[in-house]
């Protein structure tokens, strides 16, 4: 259990280290989600009354489409440096690989939300900085890490991978933005956890699901 | 020797024989549903292929699962028969629901739970294609394609759940005429609806059927293929 989760660790920190180095992912994620954010103050004619409504969708939309530019990256690096092999050639199991590159998405994802969320609470002027909005926050990174990594791995040898990916990543995790974007409304109208306690649920339940399956199938995509 | 058409396969004749008797049901035997008017015969189409692209996903799923396990090509090229027939009978329930939804709930769409989970899967299983038509050609191919079709099959019950309750916070706008009211026909409905059902899953098994067929045939091309530049041995011998 212990070595498992240092080699997992592992991964997760040679990632880390690539990417404190270069910033690519985060910025590049930070940059699109704030990017969708104020187009959508330009397509809607945002007041008080109907920031509420739609900022929470505009929210999430903005972050799972910019998410999906950062996890194409994830795999995209090891095939472009023939590192993937080498991973593969390591006598660690497959499903250690995979929570460790999961785990490093999972990071780069939350600390671009960092950056995001708080300027999403300027542009629309809504209250964010609270509890739940930290558990919306990690459930609804967990999972599209979790979903994430596992397309991203699949779809890095396809001829046109920056197109295949969200089309497999987001009808899989609309699920998960329903959760997301109810919950996050549910947030900024005042309401108490019990109103979206049935949403996290849904998130929670949604997250375990495919972390384990993830893992449990990642053997079968780096196969030969 | 393999023919593509063969206008003498039982499942053709079979089917195509229920499809007339069918139609004959459907325009000339069932009475007008007097409360929706004409557009209600559109159901008796709706609900079969409706049907068909849940089998389609069901067999996709089930054969996904039998490939990774058994690792037989047959899974394989069921599975991708059933996706490419399931996706078209998906289509068409989509478009023949929307068509009877906008004079019956003056709406085309609305975000009733089966309709979102029906979208979202109809989705996932054009995206399995697609992934099958760009990833390189081999036995990866097969094993990652099989990964979408089961995790289509996982994330299902999660759709509807959430779709559900969503739907449960925002109800859907059901306003049109006839939308609460109850249908004239009876057991009418049942027979000529039970009688289409089983036209179109003929259809489907037909077209399944002959999906697989020229799967296969692409596949022993490709062996031959293979077999014929590695070694020196004439192409026809098999």
């Amino acid at each position: 259990m212990k070595g498992s989760l240092a080699i997992i660790w592992a991964i997760g920190r040679k990632d880390l280290l690539l990417e404190i180095r270069n910033k690519e992912v985060v910025v590049s994620v930070a940059g699109f989600a704030l990017l969708v954010l104020v187009i959508f103050t330009f397509a809607i004619d945002l007041n008080q009354g109907n920031a509420k409504l739609v900022g929470p969708g505009v929210l999430w939309a903005g972050i799972a489409f910019a998410g999906v530019t950062g996890l194409n990256r994830a795999f995209a690096l090891e095939v472009e440096n023939s590192t993937l092999e080498a991973l593969m050639l390591a006598p660690i199991s497959r499903d250690l690989i995979y929570l460790g590159k999961a785990l490093g998405n999972f990071l780069f994802i939350a600390v671009a939300q960092i950056i995001v969320i708080p300027l999403f609470a300027v542009l629309f002027n809504l209250i964010v900085f609270r509890w739940e909005m930290l558990a919306i926050a990690l459930l609804t990174t967990l999972g599209f890490s979790a979903v994430g990594t596992l397309f991203a791995a699949m779809s890095v040898r396809v001829r046109a991978r920056e197109v295949m990916l969200p089309l497999l990543f987001l009808p899989v995790v609309t699920p998960l933005l329903m959760a997301a974007v109810e919950s996050t409304s549910h947030m900024v109208n005042g309401r108490s956890w019990s109103d979206m306690a049935q949403w996290l649920q849904l998130a929670v339940a949604f997250d375990v699901a495919f972390i384990v399956v993830s893992a449990f199938i990642f053997q079968h995509i780096l196969e030969d | 020797m393999f023919k593509v058409l063969n206008l003498l396969d039982p499942l053709l004749v079979l089917s195509a024989a229920l499809m007339g008797v069918t139609l004959y049901l459907i325009f000339q035997w069932v009475p007008t549903e007097l409360n929706q008017g004409a557009v209600q015969r559109i159901l008796y189409f709706h609900v079969p292929v409706a049907w068909g692209s849940m089998l389609g996903i069901f067999v996709v799923s089930g054969s996904s699962f039998m490939y990774l396990w058994k690792k037989n090509e047959k899974w394989d090229r069921l599975a991708v028969a059933s996706a490419e027939v399931g996706v078209v009978f998906g289509g068409l329930m989509l478009l023949t629901g929307m068509i009877w939804a906008r004079p019956v709930w003056a709406v085309w769409w609305t975000g009733e739970a089966k309709l979102t989970t029906a979208l979202i899967l109809f989705f996932i299983y054009v995206a399995y294609l697609m992934f099958r038509a760009y990833f390189p050609p081999g036995g990866q191919r097969q094993r990652l394609a099989a990964i979408i079709g089961v995790i289509g099959a996982i994330d299902t019950p999660i759709i509807y759940f959430a779709a559900n309750l969503w739907s449960q916070a925002h109800p859907p706008i059901v306003t049109g005429p006839a939308a609460d009211a109850e249908s004239t026909l009876g057991s009418d409905l049942g027979m000529v609806l039970l009688a289409s059902t089983l036209a179109f899953t003929f259809i489907f098994i037909y077209l399944v059927q002959t999906r697989y067929k020229i799967r296969k045939s692409e596949d022993d091309l490709v062996e031959l293929k293979r077999t014929s530049t590695s070694s020196s041995m004439p192409a026809g011998a098999n």
